[in-house]
């Protein structure tokens, strides 16, 4: 028998409904698949006797004739969602030992269609990165190896520091690594500011942040709650739809989440984008842009002209502007969501002379680097005398950037293609020691969707001179996913699924 | 914009985080090179532009007033690293 690992989301599906395969041997294959990857530090807690027994129960319901859409169906769970009684950090220290005692919406979304929880996946720290540096749990390795190692070297990094090897991206680079290297047959992931399109673009997968308000942020550790959102990271766009279709919907306990009916994502998969008009904005051509991501770029465009699509040349002025505004509205919505973590109510406490003193030594000691430097922006930002300054500008300027989205939208665009990140997968530790702002970086493409409270799908567009995935962003209007499943769908049919690596870390 | 070393000491106290004195002037390298980065912000005109305050237009929903969901005292206080009879402990506060 085939690998059961190897299969698609969709394939496993149907494999377990026609009970050709178990939901108990699906499971077990993938926990044994992690046990063999631990190097590359993909999950930060396995819970394999909760995944046997909801896959049991699967087992049991598909024999009855009473299975749900996701019956089944093995899956990781970003560390930030509230999992009732497991591991929820969001990989950071300031939670240690922390254990919900409730669900997440999306979590309880997934396990109502009948998914398995694997584990709990690594990331950045608050979602806070672009690497997945900054968990407080280690760095991930992308199953990626990087062009100048053979397996022996690339094997001999994973033992020791991972230097070397390739980020998966981030935050949700734990999502990444383990779709890519068949850890899981999707993921969840959230995306703040690219944190769900960059890491698939490095690893070779597909990953959709869907419009502000489709998915509820019930359950989600809060990093910035205006430009948080939800979304899955999984092999295929097919697979990506089934599992949004799941995740989505409505919920009263979030009062940003929207009441309007989540429409048949997976009917859009394969759906002709024939007179559909597709944007090419002009302003991300960044001056110095690789010369292999101007090609993918072309490369896009004309795959979607050859589907039918009309070819627009577009313009959003204020696409410039999108990056810096993100570095105050993300930081101060940061700065006040993170100001629950002070030794009292959930996880580390380091004591001190007074309370005061034990908030600070908490802090000091439970947040990482990173999470420090964006907690101190944000708070500066907001404090008096700076606040119109930074953060009301900030705020003014996220009104013309949507503008300029709704003007391009009013005049007939229906989805806009761009390039999802500067550039390929870097190596670990390359870019920890540089200026943050490099970091920043690599969310130029991503970081004007959740501005805008768009959706945004990454879809694989091949490889690069080096072998290493590149990957296109569709951006669409607000609530038509369903377009991007069709155009993505499209690349993805053009450009023929890339292959991902084989199992070198084993 | 820039901060001075007594600005950064500012901020990390009002943000309750501790620093100590051989970090203050590499966070403050940081901090003023993120406000300069976006500086660039200060050249865009934003004359009669409103503020964003919901990037999806729709009006805050209401809920009725009405107790529901009650976890119960023992649950709220379950993850607390110093807890009492289902109170939280903290260092005291009152002379």
């Amino acid at each position: 028998m085939t690998d059961p690992t190897r299969l698609t989301l969709a394939e496993a599906r149907d494999a377990v409904a026609k009970r050709s395969l178990s939901a108990v041997e699906l499971t077990q294959a993938h926990l044994d698949a992690m046990a063999k990857a631990r190097g590359l530090n993909a999950y930060v807690a396995e819970t394999p006797d909760q995944a046997l027994a909801m896959a049991a129960a699967s087992d049991a319901k598909i024999a009855k004739g009473d299975a749900g859409p996701l019956e089944g169906l093995p899956l990781g769970i970003k560390d930030l969602y509230a999992t009732k009684g497991v591991h929820t950090q969001a990989c950071s220290h300031i939670l240690d030992g922390f254990k919900p005692a409730y669900e997440s919406h999306v979590t309880a979304n997934l396990w109502r269609d009948g998914a398995v929880m694997l584990g709990k996946l690594n990331m950045d720290e608050f979602a806070m990165g672009s690497s997945n540096e900054t968990s407080f749990y280690g760095p991930v390795a992308s199953p990626w190896m990087p062009p100048k190692f053979d397996k022996a070297q690339a094997r001999a990094a994973l033992a020791s520091d991972k230097k070397g090897l390739l980020v998966p991206g981030g935050s949700s680079g734990g999502s990444a690594s383990a779709v890519a290297a068949h850890l899981c047959l999707g993921a969840t992931a959230s995306d703040t500011g690219g944190s769900i399109r960059q890491p698939a673009a490095f690893t070779g997968t597909v990953g959709i942040k869907p419009t502000y308000g489709r998915c509820s942020r019930w359950g989600m550790v809060a990093f910035a709650s205006s430009l948080d959102q939800a979304g899955p990271i999984a092999r295929t766009v097919r697979d990506c739809a089934i599992m949004l279709q799941s995740m989505a919907g409505y919920d009263a306990k979030d009062s940003t989440s929207v009441d309007v009916p989540v429409p048949d994502y997976e009917a859009a998969i394969g759906r002709s984008v024939k007179g559909m008009k597709i944007g090419i904005p002009k302003e991300y051509r960044l001056e110095g842009m690789s010369a292999e991501i101007e090609k993918l770029w072309e490369q896009g465009i004309a795959w979607l002209k050859d589907a039918g699509a009309e070819i627009v040349g577009i313009s959003l002025p204020h696409t410039r502007t999108a990056l810096p505004a993100y570095y105050i509205v993300a930081p101060a919505e940061a700065s006040s969501n993170l100001a629950r973590y002070d030794g009292v109510r959930y996880g580390l406490r380091k004591s001190g002379r007074d309370i005061t003193d034990m908030y600070e030594n908490t802090r000091r000691e439970g947040f990482g680097k990173e999470v420090r430097r964006r907690v101190m922006i944000g708070t500066y930002v907001l404090s008096a005398g700076y606040y119109d300054a930074y953060y009301v500008k900030a705020q003014q300027i996220r009104t013309l950037i949507r503008q300029d989205f709704e003007r391009v939208y009013a005049e007939g665009i229906d989805a806009i293609l761009t390039p999802a990140t500067p550039s390929a997968a870097f190596g670990i530790g390359e870019k920890v020691s540089a200026d943050p702002i490099e970091m920043y970086l690599n969310d130029v493409f991503t970081v004007t969707v959740n501005m805008a409270g768009l959706p945004g799908i990454a879809v694989p567009g091949g490889l690069n001179g080096e072998g290493l995935p590149l990957g296109l962003q569709l951006i669409g209007r607000p609530f038509e996913e369903e377009a991007l499943f069709a155009a993505a769908s499209a690349i993805e049919k053009a450009a023929g699924r890339i292959a991902l690596p084989d199992a070198w870390w084993v | 914009m820039s901060v001075d070393q007594a600005n950064v000491r500012r901020i990390a106290r009002l943000a309750r985080i501790a620093v100590s004195d051989d970090e203050v002037p590499h966070l403050q390298d940081e901090l003023n090179s993120m406000l300069a980065f976006v500086e660039e912000l200060s050249a865009v005109n934003v004359d009669g532009v409103e503020p964003m305050t919901s990037v999806i237009p729709m009006k805050l929903a209401l809920r009725k007033d009405d107790v529901r969901d009650q976890a119960g005292s023992s649950v709220v206080t379950a993850n607390a690293p110093e807890s009492d009879d289902n109170f939280f402990v903290v260092p005291k506060v009152i002379e």
